[in-house]
């Protein structure tokens, strides 16, 4: 009876208004930072957001970093659907990328990159689901807090890469922790490639198909969550574990099976950077786009479309903020990070501060309307 | 802060002291929800005043209100003829008024002094607060009768018990108003004699009562004046002595509503559901379910009587293979169930046994889901609901919509959210789920848990067309009503056993009463 009740608000402010000011809120503060070292904010924000968009050149980068994005995003989405939070995107991503490493180095001289590449994507998605696996197991038949040791997965995904990297894959004779360069079969076709062979000129960028490959995850997400059966077992577990076992819904099962998908997703990382940019395996490859993922989810409101949306905003913001370090000496890259790190703390872990306000201020206008409309 | 303990009201004076509390014009939204539309009640000091009312008729929303929790959209409250301004819970004390709520706000591990003493220490220091605290409580067991042993942990009290301790917390803080929401939920008729006995002491004492209930006979038993509230609106008070049952049932509902039920013979069959000495024991090593057996035929409704938390959610969850056996066996028709070969909801759903749970929001319905989701859960995997990949929605919404038809589920949108159903409308889509299909055997919990008297009557007509076309049908339920009026025969459980088993047509409120207090074995414990 003390719990406020929950007002159902609706749609346009739940997904549109309130990531919005939450975003504005991480920026007003950003501001602030920016100008305690002694910069006007509004010229910071103007080259930052400038920066992310002013030619295809930014926006080629803005989307490249927006598809890794997407990619964690959606696998923070699918496990949350479940009632998990997949904190370990980072650690799965990573595995994946040996994952596919590892069938390039061993295929990349016999295989056409049409074979390859699909094989490469398998084992990534294989690796990161198997990584996603452990914890999942853990948490589903022995009740270890997936959030745990998702997160402790994560360390121990980067050492036992780093390990990998420089004891194993490493070249004889190379200096760098990272595997050989991989042959051109295994190179993922660039975005301005394609272009190319239809005829449209497009700046050369990193951009590659991987973006496809992450709408075509979208999608998939979409219809498996929402139009099947097994989609329905995971929502309804999530939602009310105590419902779906009463339904003969076993939710050991769907914690497997969502944390499997959700790997098997934050694997397209690998995709976009190892196989799509980097050709090899390079230390630290994914960067903290599975932590950002979480926020990218959470802004989105776990689905596909707000991912997407929530996806090019952190990209315009990774872009935006190298531009805005490379055009104020003063604000440094950790800066950037910091700035990063604001817009992830107020749409991600404090998404549902305003919440209690907006809905107030909603329920009176409404009752407004309601009145006009009697009177 | 007034505390005039004075004589029993009633007296010529009464009529021209203030009132205790008055409300004038109180409304509530949330959201789109008008909880409170411009309620007037007026509580004379010294009175015991029913309000009655269907669940989400906004009794608890206005109690709220009352005791800090909400703040009133707009209106005024009164206490003892000033105005008030009541923010939090803080003010309502301070203002004399004492809850006592549904769900007791009871800390377990401490024991009853701690708990009175609980944000009325005195002092930084515990001690002297506490020997200034347990001579107040000796005070007020020996004038209200409240006896309760101080130094005994909340967690080992029966809920009666338990009750009285929140009301010694009301007490120590010197209320002279006292609310009471739902109070007898959870008690055995002699517990509720023992609560009405103790409400009319305080009574006499001065304090005013103010009893919120849903059982028309409790408010006939005890009030002075009851109130009734539809709809978020107070639609009529009266003294009690002036009404009867037929009328304020009618004021609650808004039309003419039949309290008895026309039940004819049971025609028994053959047995469908057989249970031998199962014994459920729950993860903290409890035994809640102890050597339970009993056998449930076609066309009956075998009742199980028993005071909430005697093993009966456990007896439930273990027959729908929610919840492993430990010991003992089930046959369902042809399957057999046992601790070594144990079958799950889906495997004893598909043998036949529909359960309509007890737990409606947290087991019947996903709240978040709308009302088509949850009309297929537990059937989402039937070859009708799904093609090869994706499912049929539309099989799923035309399913859903034919049967909130038959079973007058209203609003009747299959796309509306479960929780934004009403309680009755939610067990009528759960039931309708469950009944489709026709079950060869049906378990149902608490059916008509916190529905309106309308569903009410439309439920129990389901519960005893059903076992007419042959179904067997085991009944759960704290209402001794119900059990009394739907069952052909009767058990009553408590501590996990079966105590008792009596005849649906000679069980009488007394006897079962004393089975499920057990009272026997009371009286070897006390010797």
């Amino acid at each position: 009876m003390s719990a406020t009740p929950q007002v159902a608000l609706p749609r346009w402010i739940d997904i549109g208004l309130l990531p919005l000011i939450n975003l504005v809120q991480a920026l007003i503060v950003a501001g602030l930072v920016v100008l305690v070292i002694g910069v006007n904010p509004f010229d910071a924000m103007r080259i930052m957001a400038w920066g992310a968009v002013y030619d295809s050149v930014a926006i080629s980068y803005t989307l490249y970093y927006a598809t890794d994005f997407v990619f964690t995003g959606l696998a923070v989405a699918v496990a949350f659907h479940a009632g998990l939070f997949n904190i370990g995107g980072e650690g799965q991503a990573y595995i994946a990328g040996l994952g596919c490493t590892l069938v390039i180095l061993l295929l990349d001289a016999y295989l056409p990159g049409i074979l390859l590449i699909p094989l490469a994507l398998l084992a990534a998605m294989a690796f990161g689901a198997g990584w996603a696996l452990i914890p999942a197991y853990l948490q589903a038949y022995r009740g270890s807090h997936i959030v745990i040791t998702t997160i402790m997965f994560n360390f121990i995904a980067a050492s036992l890469m780093v390990y990998i990297g420089s004891d194993i894959l490493r070249p004889p004779g190379d200096m760098l922790p990272s595997s050989r360069e991989f042959g051109p079969s295994a190179h993922l076709p660039h975005m301005h490639d394609i272009a190319a062979l239809l005829g449209i000129s497009m700046p050369r960028t990193p951009l590659n198909l991987s973006i496809l490959w992450a709408a075509a995850c979208c999608v998939f997400v979409w219809v498996f969550i929402w139009r099947t059966r097994w989609g329905y077992a995971i929502r309804a577990v999530g939602l009310s574990p105590k419902a779906a076992v009463y339904a003969g819904i076993s939710p050991q099962r769907v914690i497997m099976i969502a944390m499997c998908l959700s790997g098997a997703l934050a694997a397209g990382v690998a995709l976009n950077q190892i196989v799509g940019y980097h050709h090899r395996m390079l230390l630290d490859f994914v960067a903290g786009a599975g932590f950002t993922g979480i926020a990218v989810a959470l802004m989105g409101r776990n689905h596909p479309i707000g991912i997407v949306l929530s996806a090019i905003l952190f990209g315009a913001l990774y872009q935006g903020g190298a531009e805005l370090a490379f055009e104020i000496p003063t604000i440094t890259r950790d800066m950037i990070v910091a700035m990063q790190g604001l817009v992830i703390l107020f749409s991600g872990a404090l998404a549902y501060m305003n919440r209690p306000w907006v809905a107030r201020l909603y329920a009176m206008f409404d009752r407004r309307a309601v009145l006009a409309e009697a009177t | 802060m007034p505390a005039e303990h004075v004589g029993k009201a009633g007296s010529p004076s009464a009529a021209s002291r203030p009132a205790a509390i008055e409300l004038r014009g109180i409304d509530k939204s949330f959201g789109p929800v008008h909880a409170n539309k411009n309620v007037n009640l007026t509580i004379a000091k010294g009175s015991i005043h029913g309000i009655i009312g269907e669940n989400g008729a906004g009794k608890s929303t206005l109690m709220s209100i009352l005791y800090g929790f909400y703040t009133a959209d707009s209106g005024e409250i009164l206490i003892n003829g000033d105005p008030a301004k009541i923010h939090g819970s803080h003010d309502a004390i301070a203002a004399g008024i004492g809850m006592v709520h549904q769900h007791f706000m009871l800390v377990e591990p401490f024991t009853v002094l701690e708990n009175v003493m609980l944000g009325a220490e005195g002092g930084a220091m515990l001690r002297a607060g506490a020997g200034k605290a347990r001579a107040e409580l000796e005070r007020l067991a020996r004038d209200y009768g409240l006896n309760v042993d101080v130094n005994a942990h909340i967690s080992d009290l029966p809920v009666g018990e338990q009750q009285r301790v929140e009301i010694l917390k009301a007490l120590f803080r010197h209320c002279d108003i006292l609310i009471l929401d739902e109070p007898t939920g959870v008690l055995t008729p002699q517990e509720t004699d023992q609560l009405f006995q103790i409400l009319r002491a305080l009574n006499a004492r001065g304090v005013t009562i103010v009893l919120i209930t849903h059982k028309l006979r409790e408010i006939l038993a005890i009030t002075d004046t009851v109130s009734v509230m539809r709809g978020g609106e107070m639609v009529a008070t009266l003294p009690t002595r002036q009404a009867t049952r037929e009328q304020l049932a009618e004021l609650m509902v808004g039309r003419k509503v039949r309290l008895e039920l026309d039940k004819t013979e049971a025609r028994p069959g053959d047995v469908r559901l057989s249970v031998r000495d199962v014994t459920v024991v729950d993860g903290k090593g409890v035994t809640r379910v102890d050597k339970v057996g009993f056998d449930l035929r076609a066309g009956e409704i075998l009742g199980i009587a028993g005071v909430s938390g005697n093993g009966q959610s456990e007896l439930l969850e273990a027959l729908s293979g929610i919840r492993p056996l430990s010991s003992g066996g089930i046959k369902l028709c042809d399957l057999e169930v046992s601790s070594n070969d144990p079958s799950g909801p889906a495997e004893v759903r598909e043998h036949g046994l529909a359960h309509v749970p007890e737990d409606r929001l947290r087991l019947g319905v996903v709240t978040s889901f709308p009302a088509w989701e949850s009309f297929v859960l537990g059937y989402h995997e039937d070859d009708e609901y799904n093609g090869r990949i994706l499912m049929d929605r539309e099989a799923m919404t035309n399913a859903c919509g034919k049967l909130m038809e038959r079973f007058d589920v209203r609003p009747r949108n299959p796309d509306l959210r479960c929780g934004n159903f009403s309680g009755g409308n939610q067990q009528k889509l759960i039931l309708a789920r469950e009944i489709a299909r026709q079950p060869k055997v049906l378990v149902v919990g608490q059916p008509t848990r916190g529905v309106d008297i309308g569903a009410i009557e439309f439920i129990h007509r389901q519960l005893l067309a059903l076992r007419d076309a042959g179904c067997a049908i085991l009944l759960v339920s704290v209402e001794l009503d119900e059990i009394m009026s739907l069952s052909d025969r009767i058990l009553v459980m408590f501590q996990g056993r079966i105590v008792g088993e009596v005849d649906g047509d000679e069980a009488d409120e007394r006897t079962l009463g004393l089975m499920m207090a057990n009272a026997h074995v009371q009286t070897d414990e006390a010797a």
